[in-house]
């Protein structure tokens, strides 16, 4: 043995943060503490703090139960579960992933955000739950608006206050308008929330009457909403599908694809022209098979679209979709088209999905080529600077979680 | 996709690992050199192959991901399923972060063999490793 020779050091197993390390790499090589970044699709796993989240249910007969439930058994039983393997048989570190950090100064969920923003460069993120996107999914109506209720009010008072990077869309239970009424009362005007959320994976025919006064509510606010997308291996169509890579691949814009469409072609965004409409978790691919779609549908059949005073597309292109997964072509040129075709220098919203395992670091965008600096930036973060109305960055350097100034 | 880019490298070091029999079979060892590049060691029926720790698709811990065989399903004559196995003459080293597959023996991109990870020198003298960067 050489005993004058450098050593390198063996590193422990791996770890969340370990994992973050290479993002900091990635980051520090392109200089993305320079450029403005929010993410407008982050991800909390909230299984472990279901004990603090069911505290805040508000109807006794219903938190009683729930209290005497384990995290688990609330997660299982209660909430409608997404079948599907997401760890590639064991090929991703899924537990590793949903770490959370201990910290003593503030929430371990806002702590374990904040790490990740910091490693990746993000000024702001958007928060959502994870198990409960399925929460719309349960035929217990009254389950749906308490623990909806529960976890916004949790996350608004427990969470979001550590960071004013720390944002979020409150969960909307669209199978109640009165209840949805409810909550736009109560979350509207709290700190953080920058719009309200719709589970995509829910079957509503939300252009019916009983709805309009939710919309309403939404335009009188200015307040954006936005489909949250997901699979679903029950529904009908992908029950034909034996891999989860065929429900992954389409079941989320499957859904984006139908809510759009419903959106559209009921003349919603003619009836409550101050809401701006979002489409999350989706990727982008399927918008300009949209925008084709609709118009070509619409010039044959328009009396069964009769508020609308412009093509599917023009509105399409007025509305707004997050980058994550971003769906790169082979050929740059290719990827150009699609951003074109769909306004995405302008519509486009950059979006993480950490810590899903599908998730993309800023780099994603910042290493395009078919984009110039301008753009790169637009879509990392000043087209969400200007829809949320933020202000300008915050993002501390070296990784502080300290509440920003 | 594209390949992270490739940083040129200056005058080469060597730098001490450790007993080479400590670098398990059909496993790796994740090292840090010098605080400024971390390097997966892996051995596979007794050759060692070292690559940096840097996906070509977003610069993720590559090195930090699982080994196993590539996935082969078997067809009879007619094209049925008759099974589906891992096949462990053919390791692939697995990216953790979005599951991007490499051939472990070329670290090449098992879906497109144009991109590969950037391999790291070894050196092995009086019974110790040396990776050399
Ligand atoms: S960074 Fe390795 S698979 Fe994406």
């Amino acid at each position: 043995m050489d005993d004058t020779a450098r050593r390198a050091s063996v590193l422990p197993g791996r770890t969340q943060e370990h994992m973050l390390v290479n993002a900091e790499r990635e980051r520090d090589r392109r200089g993305l503490d320079d450029v403005f970044i929010v993410d407008c699709d982050s991800h909390l796993y909230e299984t472990n703090s279901f004990p603090e989240i069911v505290r805040r249910v508000r109807n006794r007969n219903i938190r009683r139960p729930l209290e005497t439930m384990s995290a688990e058994y609330i997660q299982g039983f209660m909430i409608p579960q997404s079948i599907g393997d997401r760890s590639v048989g064991g090929r991703l570190p899924i537990s590793q992933m949903q770490h959370v950090i201990d910290a003593s100064d503030m929430h371990p969920i806002a702590a374990t955000t904040l790490h990740s923003m910091d490693s990746m460069g993000i000024d702001y993120t958007i928060l959502f739950p994870t198990p409960m996107l399925n929460l719309g999914l349960t035929p217990q109506i009254e389950i749906e608006i308490e623990l909806g209720h529960a976890f916004n009010s949790w996350l608004l008072d427990d969470v979001l206050p550590c960071s004013d990077r720390l944002l979020t869309m409150p969960y909307l239970p669209l199978g109640d308008p009165d209840a949805c009424m409810q909550y736009i009362e109560d979350f509207a005007g709290r700190a953080g929330v920058v719009g309200f959320m719709i589970t995509a994976v829910r079957y509503e025919p939300f252009h019916r009457n009983q709805y309009m006064k939710v919309f309403a509510a939404l335009n009188e606010r200015s307040m954006p909403i936005a489909f949250h997308s997901g699979p679903n291996w029950f529904d009908r169509p992908f029950t034909i599908l034996g891999r989860f890579l065929g429900v992954h691949a389409l079941g989320f814009p499957f859904y984006a694809m139908t809510h759009l469409t419903n959106v559209v072609l009921s003349g919603l965004p003619e009836r409550f022209p101050n809401i701006k409409w979002i489409y999350m978790e989706a990727g982008e691919a399927w918008v300009p098979f949209c925008i084709a779609r609709l118009d070509n549908e619409y010039k044959q059949r328009s009396a069964e679209a009769p508020l609308l005073q412009r093509l599917p597309s023009e509105y399409i292109r007025d509305m707004y979709f997050t980058t994550q997964p971003f769906e790169e072509h082979e050929n740059s040129a290719h990827t150009r088209a699609m951003i074109d075709i769909m306004n995405g220098t302008q519509s486009l919203l950059y979006a993480s999905d950490y810590p899903h395992p599908d998730f993309d670091t800023p780099a994603i965008i910042w290493d395009q080529r078919c984009l110039d600096e301008r753009e790169k930036r637009a879509i990392l973060g000043d087209n969400a600077r200007a829809l949320f109305d933020l202000p300008g960055r915050v993002a501390v350097p070296g990784g502080s979680p300290a509440r920003a100034s | 996709m594209k390949p992270a880019e490739q940083e040129a490298t200056a005058a080469k070091e060597e730098y001490m690992v450790g007993p080479v029999d400590d670098v398990p079979e059909r496993d790796g060892l994740l090292v840090d050199v010098a605080g400024e590049t971390e390097v997966g060691i892996f051995k596979v029926d007794g050759t060692l192959y070292a690559y940096e720790n840097r996906c070509v698709h977003q610069g993720g811990p590559v090195c930090a991901g699982v080994l196993l065989g590539k996935t082969e399903q078997h067809l009879d004559a007619g094209g049925r399923v008759l099974s589906e196995d891992l096949d462990d003459s053919r390791l692939r080293l697995v990216c953790p972060w979005h599951g991007w597959e490499y051939d472990i023996t070329t670290g090449r991109v098992a879906h497109d063999a144009r991109y590969r990870l950037r391999p790291v020198e070894l050196t092995v003298r009086d019974g110790y490793l040396y990776v050399v960067v």
